[in-house]
């Protein structure tokens, strides 16, 4: 075994870019809340993004390592340390035997994604290693870590010249493409739906203009958001159909909810709006609580930005094959 | 079937949906299927899932990496081109799944209520569901969970007002003429008929789902007894 579970934290689950191709049969995508950290994450220690990483929440696990690893954090800052020491986010960390991983307090983001080098050892379901928490398969026996788990690893370092390897990546210096980087944001952006125009002018003002806060009951199946109400002019019941991560519906309270990641496969309310894909991972750092805000953009705009991010990701690889190359050498 | 009608729509920036429809209805309902089917068929790069519902069919994709990225233009000009040519069958395989029923008494709470709403008898209620012509327009909520249509008129009963909290696995119930069953114990709104004993989804089979899309369904009636034999021979089955 090459990593033991000493505390799990609140909810550590390995989640990858997710499980596609089964929506018709009701099985839901799930994966990584925010693709952006995981994929990065995989990045910087050579893997591709359909490798699972884990997915740490608010309170991070404590994870003592039984094998020498490349490992790396991206996303929430949890204030990360190896053997009590701070470790810096977005680079490839080399770890030794005996060495734990601990996480301190919040200070900022909600999901910190850890990746190691060839990823963990996990049995994939219907081609995905991401873990289906509402139906319990996938992932670490379809659960959340818990204390005393033993994970293997798929690809361990060997213990020989871990230290020249270490050297040598802490040498190469990291760049990251301002579309992968940016993430800043003040207000996330959206594309209008189809129904826009069915919502009353003030509701269409408010989702753009005002404030909005993450309620309580907000998780991995979608965020509820709490705010002025946003109405339809004349309600009325809609057919169930296909859903997707970031829909923006409205049940007829008026309280949107912003479907995310665990989403239901199928859906029948209202949809007002989508946030674009690019602005998902802002979301999915936002914790119980948070403000946001939002602006519109045309679809058009949505998928240039999406588009620029693809490329920007085959060519950060390309930048780091570097870091790949020595780890797979070693 | 040639050139259906259909209206094409953004859902966000990576799903496209055409609409065939706004009523629930066994021919909007077949031609998605058959739509989905044929564009499934096509193998259209950048798209990874194509999920038929009643009256849409919903296209996911992503732009990838190529210097022309997959768009909702473009995907809109090659789906309209595939769809304007011959139609694949909305139920390619011609399965009929025979669905055994054991209905009423604990295992279907809500039979003596369905037949108050219908002014049916319990024999009945049980005859015209297990004689209605029925086919698997999709599956959604959970994995594996169907949505079997298009019962008649009288079984267009809305869901109950309360929903149920824990729907035990295998129920089989019924609303707005729809049935469906519960492939594990989940929440659910529906009037619960009887249980069957077959498993809807279990991942030791090489395809999980009991049931796909394009299915016909036959509902068949069984008493306690034989739902008793077939629960102990399944479970005896599994490793």
């Amino acid at each position: 075994m090459s990593l033991v579970v000493i505390k799990p934290g609140m909810l550590s689950s390995f989640q990858d870019a997710g499980r596609h191709g089964h929506q018709p049969l009701g099985i839901s995508v799930v994966g990584a809340m925010d693709q952006r950290a995981h994929q990065l994450a995989n990045t910087l220690v050579g893997n591709d993004a359909h490798t699972a990483s884990l997915e740490i929440t608010l309170t991070g696990p404590t994870l003592q390592f039984k094998k020498p690893c490349c490992i790396a954090l991206s996303g929430a800052d949890l204030s990360a340390t190896l053997n009590g020491q701070p470790i810096a986010m977005n680079r490839p960390i080399i770890v030794r035997p005996q060495d734990e991983l601990a996480f301190g307090p919040r200070k900022h983001g909600t999901r910190c994604y850890l990746a190691v080098h060839g990823g963990f050892a996990l049995a994939p379901v219907l081609g995905s290693t991401s873990t289906y928490l509402r139906s319990h398969f996938g992932g670490w026996h379809g659960r959340a870590l818990q204390k005393g788990d033993e994970i293997p690893l798929a690809r361990p370092l060997k213990n020989k010249g871990l230290e020249d390897l270490a050297m040598e990546l802490w040498g190469i210096k990291i760049y990251l493409p301002s579309a992968i980087a940016d993430s800043s944001r003040q207000r996330i952006r959206l594309i209008k739906s189809v129904l826009w125009n069915e919502f009353t002018p003030e509701s269409c003002v408010a989702l753009l203009t005002e404030t909005f806060k993450v309620s309580p009951d907000s998780e991995r199946m979608g965020y509820r958001l709490s705010g002025t109400p946003l109405l339809m002019s004349k309600p009325r019941q809609l057919l169930s159909e296909a859903t997707t991560f970031g829909t923006i519906q409205v049940p007829a309270g008026g309280q949107p909810i912003i479907l995310m990641a665990d989403r239901q496969t199928t859906g029948g309310y209202p949809k007002m709006a989508y946030v674009a894909t690019v602005d998902l991972p802002l979301l999915a750092q936002l914790a119980p609580g948070d403000a946001l805000q939002f602006e519109a953009i045309t679809l058009e705009r949505a998928q240039e930005l999406d588009a620029a991010r693809e490329r920007a990701w085959q060519a950060l690889a390309q930048t780091l094959k570097p870091i790949q190359d020595l780890l797979f050498t070693h | 079937m040639k050139g259906p009608l259909f209206t094409i729509r953004p859902q966000g920036d990576r799903c496209l949906s055409l609409d065939f429809g706004q009523e629930i209805s066994a021919e909007t309902g077949l031609m998605c299927l058959s739509a989905a089917a044929t564009l499934r068929a096509a193998q259209i790069s950048g798209v990874s899932d194509i999920v038929p519902s009643y009256t849409a069919v919903a296209l996911f994709y992503s732009p990838g990496t190529q210097a022309t990225p997959v768009t909702f233009a473009s995907l809109s000009q090659e789906v309209k081109r595939i769809l304007s040519g011959e139609l694949l069958p909305a139920n390619a395989s011609s399965r009929v799944i025979e669905i055994p029923v054991c209905y009423g008494g604990v295992h279907g709470p809500d039979l003596s209520d369905v037949a108050k709403r219908t002014g049916l008898t319990e024999n009945e209620v049980i005859a015209k569901h297990s004689a209605s012509d029925t086919m698997v327009f999709s599956l959604g909520f959970s994995p594996g969970h169907p949505y079997i249509g298009i019962h008649e008129e009288i079984f267009a009963i809305p869901r109950r007002d309360v929903p149920r909290t824990v729907v035990p696995r295998g129920s089989v119930a019924i609303a707005n003429r729809q049935s469906t069953i519960y492939p594990e114990r989940l929440p659910g709104g529906w009037h619960i008929l009887g249980a069957t004993p077959l498993r809807l989804f279990d991942l030791a089979r090489e395809q999980p789902s009991l049931l796909l899309p394009g299915d016909k369904i036959q509902f068949i009636p069984i008493d306690q007894k034989e739902f008793d034999r077939m629960t102990a021979e399944l479970d005896g089955a599994r490793p």
